[in-house]
């Protein structure tokens, strides 16, 4: 009982049918003649009718020169100029509010600074969390902007200007510029004086350090380094110059970053977004940075 | 019987021996030449592989023939019985295949999940191991499964041996070639960047070759039949042979940049675009369903031992799924530069192939009617029916997906990737090993597999794996999908990109663990088709093993029998 018995043209059973086999037999498999489903016949055609009226409603059918328009006048670069008219209509007072708002009476004004800080989110989304992180928290080389400590000021007007004109960005001459020295690569300090800079700057940031050699460094400190970074190490905003005296760094304050920091410098960029971005995007930024926790 | 033992020993003239060694000789001397003048590194050690290859073939094609005294030379795989050892090798090479792609699957989800296990090699990242994957289970594993199982339903619904069964193993072996060459161009960085047809031109004009040498062996075994009618299995492999060639030939024409590994595509812009998702969804469309139906309406009916429930279903669904499936491949581009009035027919084309597709399905399901207890007691069975409802769900899904309003929201998430993979490791999958638990006791003459408790322990594992890994992808393609277009009470968008990609995470965790739990049931199908090709049988409690094998009845039919009664009982 193998393999089926050819039996040729006749009534087999199907389920709760009695179907006749086409009579053909393949290596023993063998058809019934059953008619194709009611549903599915039904269902097939409903998806013909369907795609037709489907295809005079919208743009469908190619001609020589161009296609048919379709007759509820729909296509897809009109609907999405709609939408963003739309969506731009919506924010287009506050927008404007925004950008006739001095920026630094902004947040005096709970309503306007909570949309400007929304938009500024958004906007961080796109075009920031790319160095600053998604939660703004930085890493090596990008500031983390949820804390107070800033190089070149926290309040409103500080933030809007550095966003407007970047640091050190490339052939821009209104971006913030200060450039540390790299002063052992340029010979301005020899191996032994950088790492007696070194010792002083963990001995002024209250860390384990050889206090022979950080009094040495400190004389070549005060010499070379306190025009910017103060005599005390305290830093200087109107110069970007860090403060040197609290725990938190942008290269490390270990050693070896210190070492490479004061051998090679490093002077790290952002772009001046007034290139890119309009004016209220770069204001929206300014509040979302303000409003993360630091803004002065 | 009498028909086929007084056929004459089968011989060959020495032109039909030496010509196409001869030509694969020339081949590797073509290579040869091409390996001296380029300067591109990648080139060179393709053109190695290739002289190489076509210089063994070409010795292995010599070392196939016995002279004979009068100057004429023994046909090897000649006899009474079907051709069975280069479908013997298919089989072989299919799981090989099989295991290698779904284990590149599994190391390249754990990549997106542990991006450090892209180890910082340009060789081992993302994006070179991806296309290892696809071409891996679709091509080698796939291919393998569908050339195999063609030459083999082929030659048994046709009752005719296999025709020019020398150009059959040229074809088994090309193939690997091709494969092989794919493979290693992706992790050397060599690709045309157009997604399934990845390979470079000189690959895809080899692939040509091999592709119109299975062209004329299908074909000329189906001439050979001794059958009065074709039987549906074969139409549908002969829409996949014949559309597959079409689809491959015009979406890779393509200018070569001299002896290199660089192209330029006849199209530009968003012709180009339109043409690779021509050839896109259709390698889905024809590769993937049209080949793989082929082998359900073999296959299923075999081992339910029932009849197809409907020939003429398998008639209507047949045309309207080879005329509607080829409209479909704009679908692939909404909203994009491609011009509205080419979304909306793909779209419409797309929705109405749902119920052609669903021919399959109910053809292969109701099969089953008067025999549904089978599934409780063969687990052969269940895999196939596992297959074939997977087949109906992505069937279903698929056309929901190309209506543009879902479409927005789907694509370019993993909810794209989740639907390709229910199709893929639920119905494709299933479906070949299925095919290959079938095959091979009956291609080495084995009284049955080695272990039927391990096909279902393989079920098992691949159903929780499937379930894994599309429940998965659904959550995280849709979550994907909201999260990007997000808009917060002041109108602006919420979510940054890098935001999305960390909330993947712990899907793309629960992924790997049903890709791992793939391959496992894909590890014990090797197993036990090791172990049946040894000749051994495990001791255990017996489950239904389906139909018995009679190797008497499993033979063409004699010249001259052209619709003539079958063989008779022994």
């Amino acid at each position: 009982m193998s393999e089926p018995q050819r039996s040729g043209v006749g009534p087999r059973v199907a389920g709760n049918t009695t179907a006749t086999t086409t009579g053909h037999e393949w290596d023993g498999i063998e058809e019934y003649n059953n008619p194709l489903p009611r549903w599915w016949l039904f269902i097939l055609v409903a998806t013909i009718v369907w795609a037709v009226v489907f295809t005079i409603a919208y743009p469908a059918w190619p001609g020589l020169n161009a296609s048919t328009g379709g007759a509820l006048g729909w296509s897809s670069r009109g609907r999405l100029a709609d939408q963003m008219a739309a969506v731009e209509a919506s924010r287009a007072e506050s927008l404007r509010r925004i950008a006739e708002t001095p920026i630094t009476e902004l947040p005096a004004n709970p309503e306007l600074m909570r949309l400007a800080v929304a938009g500024g989110a958004s906007a961080f989304k796109v075009h920031c969390v790319q160095c600053h992180g998604a939660g703004a928290a930085g890493g090596p080389g990008y500031p983390n902007l949820n804390d107070d400590d800033w190089l070149w000021g926290g309040d409103m007007e500080s933030l809007y200007v550095t966003l407007q004109h970047g640091i050190r960005a490339p052939g821009y001459d209104e971006t913030r510029i200060s450039q540390m020295p790299a002063f052992g690569r340029d010979g301005l300090l020899d191996r032994a004086q950088v790492r007696d800079v070194v010792e002083h700057v963990r001995a002024i940031s209250g860390q384990e350090h050889d206090a022979r050699r950080a009094v040495r460094g400190a004389a070549i400190f005060a010499e070379q380094c306190a025009s910017c970074h103060g005599d005390e190490g305290r830093g200087n905003r109107d110069l970007g110059a860090p403060n040197l005296t609290d725990a938190i760094w942008l290269y490390g304050g270990d050693r070896e970053s210190l070492t490479n920091t004061i051998w090679s410098a490093r002077n790290g960029v952002m772009p001046g977004w007034s290139q890119r971005l309009d004016d209220v995007t770069i204001r929206k930024l300014a509040a979302y940075v303000h409003s993360l926790g630091g803004g002065e | 019987m009498d028909a086929l033992t007084s056929e004459r020993q089968e011989t060959a003239r020495a032109s039909g021996v030496y010509l196409p060694a001869a030509g694969l000789f020339a081949l590797a001397f073509l290579a040869f030449l091409a390996l001296a003048l380029t300067d591109d590194r990648g080139f060179a050690i393709h053109m190695s592989v290739m002289m190489l290859a076509f210089a063994a073939g070409g010795v292995a094609w010599l070392a196939r023939y016995r002279n004979l005294p009068d100057g004429s030379f023994i046909l090897p795989d000649a006899g009474p019985g079907y051709v069975d050892s280069v479908i013997r090798a298919g089989a072989i090479a299919t799981v090989f295949w099989a295991v290698v792609g779904l284990l590149a699957g599994v190391w390249i989800a754990a990549q997106l999940a542990f991006p450090v296990l892209n180890l910082g090699f340009e060789y081992t990242s993302f994006g070179r191991l991806r296309p290892l994957h696809t071409s891996a289970v679709i091509f080698a594993f796939g291919g393998n499964a569908l050339i195999a199982t063609s030459f083999y339903v082929v030659q048994r619904t046709c009752r005719a041996r296999l025709f020019a069964p020398g150009l059959a193993w040229f074809v088994f072996w090309g193939y690997q070639l091709f494969i092989v060459l794919a493979a290693s161009g992706y992790v050397l960085g060599i690709t045309q960047s157009r997604e399934y047809a990845e390979p470079e031109w000189y690959v895809d004009l080899w692939l040509t070759i091999v592709w119109v040498a299975y062209f004329i062996v299908f074909l000329g075994t189906i001439v050979r039949r001794r059958e009065p009618h074709i039987y549906v299995a074969n139409w549908f492999y002969l829409a996949f042979i014949v559309t597959i060639a079409m689809l491959h030939i015009v979406n890779n024409l393509a200018m070569p940049v001299g002896l290199s590994t660089k192209s330029y595509s006849l199209f530009a812009g968003v012709q180009d675009a339109l043409t690779q998702w021509w050839y896109g969804h259709n390698a889905v469309g024809f590769f993937l369903t049209a080949g793989f139906l082929g082998m359900m309406y073999y296959f299923v009916p075999k081992q339910a031992n029932r009849p197809v429930y409907s020939y003429r279903l398998s008639i209507v669904h047949f045309w309207s799924l080879i005329f509607l499936y080829i409209w479909a491949g704009p679908h692939h581009l909404h909203y994009t530069a491609l011009p509205d009035w080419a979304q909306t027919l793909g779209m419409a084309f797309s929705v109405v192939l749902w119920m052609p597709s669903w021919g399959g399905m109910i053809n292969g399901l109701m099969t089953l009617e008067g025999a549904w207890d089978k599934i409780r007691t063969d687990p052969i069975i269940r895999m196939f029916v596992a297959a074939v409802a997977f087949y109906g769900m992505s069937t279903f899904e698929g056309p929901v997906m190309s209506i543009k309003a879902v479409n927005s929201l789907s694509h370019y998430t993993d909810w794209t990737v989740g639907h390709v993979h229910s199709g893929a490791l639920g119905w494709v999958g299933m479906i070949s090993f299925g095919a290959m638990y079938f095959m091979v006791p009956r291609l080495w003459g084995r009284a049955r597999l080695y272990s039927l408790r391990l096909v279902n322990w393989h079920f098992w594992l691949a159903m929780a794996g499937i379930a894994l890994y599309t429940a998965s992808m659904w959550v995280a393609g849709i979550m994907q999908g909201l999260m990007w277009r997000e808009y917060n009470a002041e109108g602006f968008l919420v979510w940054s990109f890098a935001e999305v990609v960390a909330a993947m995470h712990p899907y793309y965790v629960i992924r790997l663990l049903g890709g791992l739990l793939y391959l496992s049931g894909a590890a014990i199908l090797a197993w036990n088709i090791v172990q049946t090709i040894r000749g051994r049988v495990r001791d255990e409690a017996p489950l239904d093993a389906g139909p018995v094998h009679v190797p008497g009845r499993d033979v063409p039919l004699g010249p001259g029998a052209r619709g003539a009664q079958p063989v008779a009982a022994e």
